[in-house]
């Protein structure tokens, strides 16, 4: 076991864990943070996307990176910052979960978190993208209810908003 | 007064929102329950095989392990895996057990599990387990598994049911046709492959058991798993919490769901299992997978004289829910839009060694309308006519509705005409066929190909009376509660159970229309079967047709019941009022009314109510539809077929759909979303494919390829509304109408593009190497 410690939306963990825990079963089990789920087992799928960033202190979402917390063990994590879906809101919803809902952009919800994670991360990139730019952003996050069609409308809606994470 | 304004067709956004946007989701793998135990499940590595030994005294020795089984531990009472829809009289169910006891029949199939404190234990000790198994040939060719000498999956032999229909002179009408087109198309296998993984949960109070699952059908499972374990249905309460998709992989009766029931009785422990996707990939229920031999006779003028459908459709290893009907919702299907004078279908059910195939997206009907539209394009070619002439020449004009079809089904309204004509302008046909003549002239090494599909479906499952007569093991009707609460709120209790449709936000629209009450004060609650008592679930494009009709019905109760509470409370006689959304009145005195909340508070009260009027406005109503649903549609779509290295991009797709009256658009353009990018998928990218020795190749996602947002064009959307007559809303079905009409789209365009080269056809999905080497194959026969 290792011990290990982390913030994860805003509230420092401690716990001993086993080395290969990994991130996403760290997140959901140990910290009971569900809101981020497990879509598959080779990374492909995206669900289980937060952002990340190194911990002297909390750092603010903005500077923060995408990751896909399946791919990460969580002694990986040592040290770190994380933002999950349900850290994003911040009293009032972001933008881009305002725009998901606004241009109906998930029907079952399951792959909603990683979706919107790996959004705030492209944007972050690049707050002014095109279409094919958000296509390509988010390649690495599976949808199958919707047929991507309204993501792509609801992250260019949340980028014209200037949605900065 | 409440401000209700016309809540049918408005754009509303969806209630379910608020929990899935902020991860507050209840997904069934987020359930901790005090001292829950984690299974894991041994699956057999070999696609056939008797099973000589199962050792797991070693697993049970692991730590943090509390028990481990071999299929011999409940051999006594595990039972069989029900199939619901026995097709023919003779056909062949084999005993399906949840745990293998003397033989694995496919790659996947349970042999033993573990129970264990963590999921990390349970999976380390699988691997402690023995099992000495000793291999059996694979079936994996449905033909090769009609001989003779074919190994054989079960006792009974390979073929599970032959069934049959014909309506029409098929002599007749291919002897002397100017024109007769033999086609054999393949309709590969396909993973459902919805987001969320299955998992399920049991836990056991007494001799009382709750169990939640990532279901589409948690009334039906309740029945199926009282039934298959012997527990009182009383004693089980079945629970879908909020589930990531379905497409028809959840409607099942599954080994695990039997066997968490099973474990937590042995055990009275809480359990669950979570699937992993590799898993899911392999042992949830398959889609797809037929050949079809098609035959069409034709006039000159390409009129349909007759059509003859020939179906080799593989069930799997075994007949799961309603594995054998699938291909035969297709039976009704192939004629389409169409008229003809003959028509003939036969479907032979077979067994193989691979996963069972099952209700995926469309259930059949994907399947007959791709052996039609393609056909059809295909005849359109032979007889040098364009593809949407011959449709005109041959479908149900709008003025012939209703219809009865040569296969026996009456359409009941439908605008082919409408729908087609809008496509066609949204479309830019004329402009697309010009461009498609100057790259042919060119030599362009990027061709252009045009495919069309005109589609109808037959959904909104089902007039029970016809599922009897098909030998369909339930019934079709929905149910639905409405309970006022005195503050004038709404709970509506569904039969519906939705993964994703959207039905709290649907349903809260028809209540606030009907019943005249805010949108925001109404309540959907689903899924529950301590909540929801009474329901036959979600599938096949049923929730709205059936179930929102249902719901109709029980606002028109709560209206009658208000009427005479109000005229009691305005000293009037019934006669005397009129009905404006959310009010009672006195006719010619309209100041003198009751707001239906007013009524609701009434009753709570109940201090002047009328003799013998109970104090209450709630009301259920079960409604079992008259007929199908038969929505329809046009989709075209304009493909660039790259020669060189046979990659397919999308252009433009178009679709326009009747989906009658519509509730909610936004609900209905997702759902067409959605559909279209499956069934493109399937004409792409997918296949659930195996190898020589029966072994799954796609079992991940990086080698079964769902489409990705890069892999998918945008759509242009847009709807003819053609009302119902068969429900009093003008109601159709919408869930699976984009998948059942895309895959032909998508493929008659590639190989409308390739056919100057000699390409008659490309097999599914068209993936690069296939059209480079349909072409490759089309100019070397050309030498």
């Amino acid at each position: 076991m290792t011990k290990i410690s982390m913030t994860i939306d805003g509230v420092r963990y401690e716990d001993e864990v086993e080395p290969r825990m990994l991130l996403v079963h760290y997140l959901r089990e140990v910290a009971g943070r569900t809101g981020t789920p497990i879509g598959c087992d080779t990374t492909n799928c995206g669900a289980c996307t937060v952002l990340l960033g190194n911990s002297d202190g909390a750092t603010p979402a903005g500077d923060k990176l995408s990751v896909k917390s399946c791919s990460m063990l969580a002694v990986q994590a040592d040290g770190a910052d994380i933002t999950t879906i349900q850290g994003l809101a911040n009293g009032e919803l972001h933008p881009l979960q305002r725009a998901f809902h606004e241009e109906h952009a998930l029907q079952c919800g399951y792959c909603t978190p990683g979706m919107i994670m790996a959004a705030a991360d492209l944007l972050r990139d690049n707050p002014n993208p095109t279409e094919e730019q958000v296509r390509e952003g988010l390649e690495g996050n599976l949808c199958r209810c919707t047929g991507y069609q309204n993501i792509v409308r609801a992250v260019l809606r949340a980028a014209s908003e200037g949605a900065t994470p | 007064m409440t401000d209700t304004v016309n809540e049918i067709g408005k754009r509303r956004t969806r209630k379910e929102d608020a929990r899935l946007i902020t991860g507050q989701t209840n997904w069934t793998d987020n359930i901790q329950l005090p001292g829950l135990l984690h299974v894991a499940f041994l699956r057999s590595p070999q696609a056939h095989a008797k099973i000589l030994s199962v050792d797991v005294s070693a697993a049970r020795q692991m730590p943090g392990v509390i028990a481990a089984y071999s299929g011999a531990d409940f051999a006594a009472e595990q039972g069989s895996l029900p199939c619901a829809w026995p097709v023919t009289p003779d056909i062949v169910i084999p005993n399906h057990p949840p745990m293998a006891t003397e033989e694995v029949r496919y790659g996947g199939e349970i042999v033993a599990c573990v129970v264990a404190r963590d999921r990390y234990a349970a999976a380390d000790a699988l691997e402690q387990i023995d099992v000495d198994y000793e291999s059996l040939p694979p079936v994996l060719d449905m033909e090769a598994a009609l001989t003779d000498g074919s190994p054989k999956v079960h006792e009974a032999g390979n073929k599970s049911f032959e069934w049959v229909f014909a309506n029409g002179d098929m002599e007749a009408a291919f002897r002397d046709a100017p024109v007769v087109l033999e086609r054999t198309y393949r309709q590969q296998r396909l993973i459902p492959c919805a987001m969320e993984p299955r998992a399920v949960v049991c836990a056991p109070v007494a001799d009382e058991y709750t169990l939640w699952s990532a279901t589409q059908i948690p009334h039906v499972l309740r029945v199926m798993l009282a039934l298959v374990t012997g527990i009182p249905e009383h004693k089980l309460r079945v629970i879908a919490p909020d589930v990531g998709g379905g497409f028809g992989s959840k409607l099942q009766v599954t080994a695990e769901e039997v066997l968490a029931v099973l474990l937590a009785r042995k055990l009275g422990r809480p359990v669950k299992w979570t699937e992993s996707r590799s898993e899911g990939n392999l042992a949830v229920h398959h889609g797809r997978d037929q050949l079809q031999r098609i035959r069409i006779a034709a006039d000159a003028d390409g009129r349909l004289r007759g059509l003859s459908v020939d179906l080799l459709a593989d069930m799997g290893a075994y007949l799961m829910l309603v594995t054998p009907g699938v291909p035969l919702l297709g039976a009704f299907m192939f004629n389409a839009i169409y008229k003809m004078d003959a028509y003939f279908f036969k479907c032979t059910g077979v067994f193989t060694t691979k996963t069972p195939t099952d209700a995926y997206r469309g259930a059949g009907r994907p399947e007959a309308t791709f052996g039609i539209e393609h056909a059809m394009d295909d005849l359109a070619a032979e007889l040098g006519m364009d593809p949407l002439a011959l449709r005109r020449r041959n479908w149900i004009a709008h003025s012939e509705f209703p219809y009865t079809t040569i296969s026996g089904l009456t359409y009941d309204s439908g605008n082919y005409e409408a729908a087609t004509a809008r496509a066609v302008e949204l479309f830019g046909y004329d402009d697309l066929r010009k461009e498609q003549e100057a790259r042919r002239a060119s030599g362009d090494p990027v061709q252009l190909g045009i495919g069309v599909s005109t589609y109808t479906e037959m959904c909104g499952l089902a007039p029970s009376r016809v599922l009897g007569q098909l030998a369909y093991g339930a019934g079709g009707w929905e149910h639905a509660s409405i309970r006022m609460l005195p503050t004038g709120k709404v709970e509506v209790v569904t039969g519906s159970s939705a993964h994703g449709q959207g039905h709290e936000t649907a349903w809260s629209q028809i209540v606030a229309d009907r019943l005249g009450v805010p949108f925001e004060d109404v309540r959907v609650l689903h899924g529950d079967t301590q909540v929801s008592p009474k329901g036959m679930d979600t599938y096949g494009s049923r929730s709205l047709a059936v179930g929102g009709v249902a719901l109709y019905g029980a606002c028109e109760k709560v209206i009658a019941k208000a009427k005479v509470i109000a005229a009691g409370m305005l000293e009037v006689s019934p006669e005397d009022l009129e009905w404006t959304p959310g009010r009672w009145s006195v006719r010619g005195d309209p100041d003198q009314g009751k707001t239906i909340a007013e009524i609701a508070l009434a009753t709570f009260a109940a201090h002047n109510l009328p003799d013998g009027v109970e104090p209450s406005l709630d009301s259920d109503a079960t409604y079992d539809p008259e007929s199908f649903s038969f929505p329809h549609g046009t989709h075209l779509c304009a493909a660039e077929v790259d020669t060189e290295t046979g990659q397919v991009r999308i252009r433009s797709y178009v679709a326009v759909d009747d989906v009658g009256t519509v509730v909610n658009p936004l609900i209905v353009d997702g759902q067409v979303h959605g559909g279209l990018a499956q069934g493109i998928a399937q004409a792409l990218y997918e296949e659930a494919a195996y190898d020589a020795d029966g072994n799954l190749l796609t079992t991940t996602l990086a080698d079964y390829l769902m489409p990705s947002a890069t892999d998918l064009p945008t759509f242009a959307t847009d709807r003819t509304e053609t009302p119902a007559t068969t429900n009093p809303m003008g109601v159709k079905g919408v869930g699976e109408a984009g998948t059942i009409a895309s895959t032909p789209a998508v493929v008659n365009a590639v190989v409308d593009a390739l056919r100057p080269f000699g390409v008659r056809d490309v097999e599914m999905p068209c993936t690069p190497q296939r059209v480079w080497r349909a072409i490759g194959q089309a100019r070397g026969a050309a030498r």
